[in-house]
């Protein structure tokens, strides 16, 4: 018998030369190289899937360290789907990998997602949760679920089986952006992502594989103070079937973005041509959130701080918010615009990560 | 065995409620559930969440029975 790295899972009955052929010849599309992202590459990898590709468009802040282990101190401001191809390329030459340095949108999903056999949401955000999965639904792929909240995960696989749901099935329209805690805010420890991101790789490598049952029409919850597992049983809804695109057509004109009510949206190209001497440019963005944004009239003032020092922006006739993703611009943009109706009050649609890509 | 359910919450909806784990009267249906629970605990407004009956998701008004789990589901994004 030839000795090679996969030795000790070929010997495992069940699983075999078969299941090692299997992952060979499949391909992974891991998007988001994050919390969850980083522990499912670490565990495919090793498991020596043949083909891994890695979409992302955001880059390592000092704050991701603490999860986000394939990375270090000197990855700082570095991109993440690039950091993590390069750190893999050393270990394994044997796999295959890409490295697509950019956010997963309406007019990139479909050609970086028909490559793949399989594909894992690691993302950190409603609208591109909603975007992948829809995107995989029209292309009936095989998609890998997992997200987290404090002490808490949920795990799925979707578009698997005779009767397969999605994520609208379970939830079939995103919460409204009021619901959703603040990107900067939401604490959590290393070890719960590792955990979810370990049980998303399990799932992929099952459906890849042949091994075992996938938690195809099951949600699985994970509590981490109580070490609590449940399953949850899922069905199609066909309720949900109609909030998703019938067409790439109508995928391509959907806006996933999560609107706030009542707040007026920019492009940073509209912004741009916005700013002058009246108007207040203002990064609502914690401390250490990356990348800086360097430019004169810049005025930083950390959402979280923000409801203090309302009184700052009474001589602005304008104000033009920005943050990392644009759901926290949106928020200062309600909020300002309650304390000042006649002020003329914008959000930078997409944030930072917009400008990026 | 008296009318009562357990109710299950995940996530932000356990924080709003108190807690992760309680013990009601059994209120017969999924709606009256949902209605009493926003009364009683009125952050919990403005969140979507789903509820499973038994480990199971439900998609439309269902009956509850004593001794049954009801979970309280809210959605996740973070990664």
């Amino acid at each position: 018998m030839i000795i090679n790295r996969f030795e000790r899972q070929v010997i495992l009955p069940g699983f075999g030369q078969e299941g090692q052929a299997k992952l060979k010849q499949s391909s992974v599309l891991v998007i988001g190289a994050g919390g969850l992202g980083c522990p499912v590459l670490l565990y495919l990898a090793a498991a020596g899937v043949g083909r891994i590709a890695v979409v992302d468009g955001d880059v390592i802040s000092q704050s991701n360290l603490n999860r986000q282990v394939l990375y270090g101190e000197k990855d700082l401001g570095k991109n993440k789907a690039d950091t993590a191809i390069r750190y893999f390329q050393e270990k394994y030459s044997d796999i295959q990998w890409t490295a697509i340095p950019e956010y997963i949108t309406v007019d990139n999903a479909q050609a970086h997602i028909f490559h793949y056999d399989l594909v894992i949401d690691g993302s950190d955000n409603f609208p591109t949760r909603y975007l992948v999965n829809d995107a995989c639904v029209l292309l009936k792929k095989p998609l890998v679920y997992g997200s987290i909240y404090q002490h808490e995960g949920q795990v799925s696989v979707f578009n698997v089986g005779s009767h397969p749901c999605n994520y609208r099935d379970v939830f079939p329209n995103p919460p409204a952006p009021q619901e959703i805690p603040n990107c900067a805010e939401t604490g959590v420890l290393g070890v719960l992502p590792g955990i979810i991101g370990n049980l998303m790789a399990l799932e992929a490598i099952k459906v890849l594989s042949g091994l075992g049952k996938p938690l195809s029409n099951k949600l699985l919850l994970f509590n981490s103070l109580d070490t609590q597992f449940q399953e949850l049983e899922i069905q199609p809804n066909p309720a949900s079937q109609s909030a998703i695109p019938t067409s790439w057509n109508e995928f391509h004109q959907r806006d996933y973005a999560l609107g706030v009510e009542g707040v007026q949206q920019l492009t940073w190209n509209e912004a741009m041509k916005l700013m002058g001497q009246e108007v207040a440019f203002v990064d609502v963005r914690e401390p250490g959130e990356e990348p800086p944004l360097v430019c004169t009239g810049l005025v930083k003032v950390p959402f979280s701080t923000l409801s203090n020092e309302l009184d700052r922006f009474e001589e602005a006739e304008e104000i033009l918010f920005f943050c990392q993703s644009g759901a926290r611009s949106q928020k200062a943009a309600q909020l300002l615009q309650q304390t000042y109706p006649d002020k003329k009050i914008f959000s930078i649609r997409g944030g930072i990560n917009a400008l990026k890509s | 065995m008296p009318d009562r359910i357990r109710l299950k919450a995940f996530g932000m909806l356990a924080e709003k409620i108190g807690a992760d784990s309680l013990e009601i009267e059994n209120p017969g249906s999924s709606e009256t559930l949902r209605r009493l629970l926003l009364e009683q605990f009125p952050a919990l407004q403005p969140l979507t969440f789903r509820m499973a009956v038994d480990r199971k998701l439900i998609q439309a008004e269902t009956d509850i029975s004593a001794g049954q789990e009801i979970a309280l589901l809210p959605p996740f994004s973070g990664g």
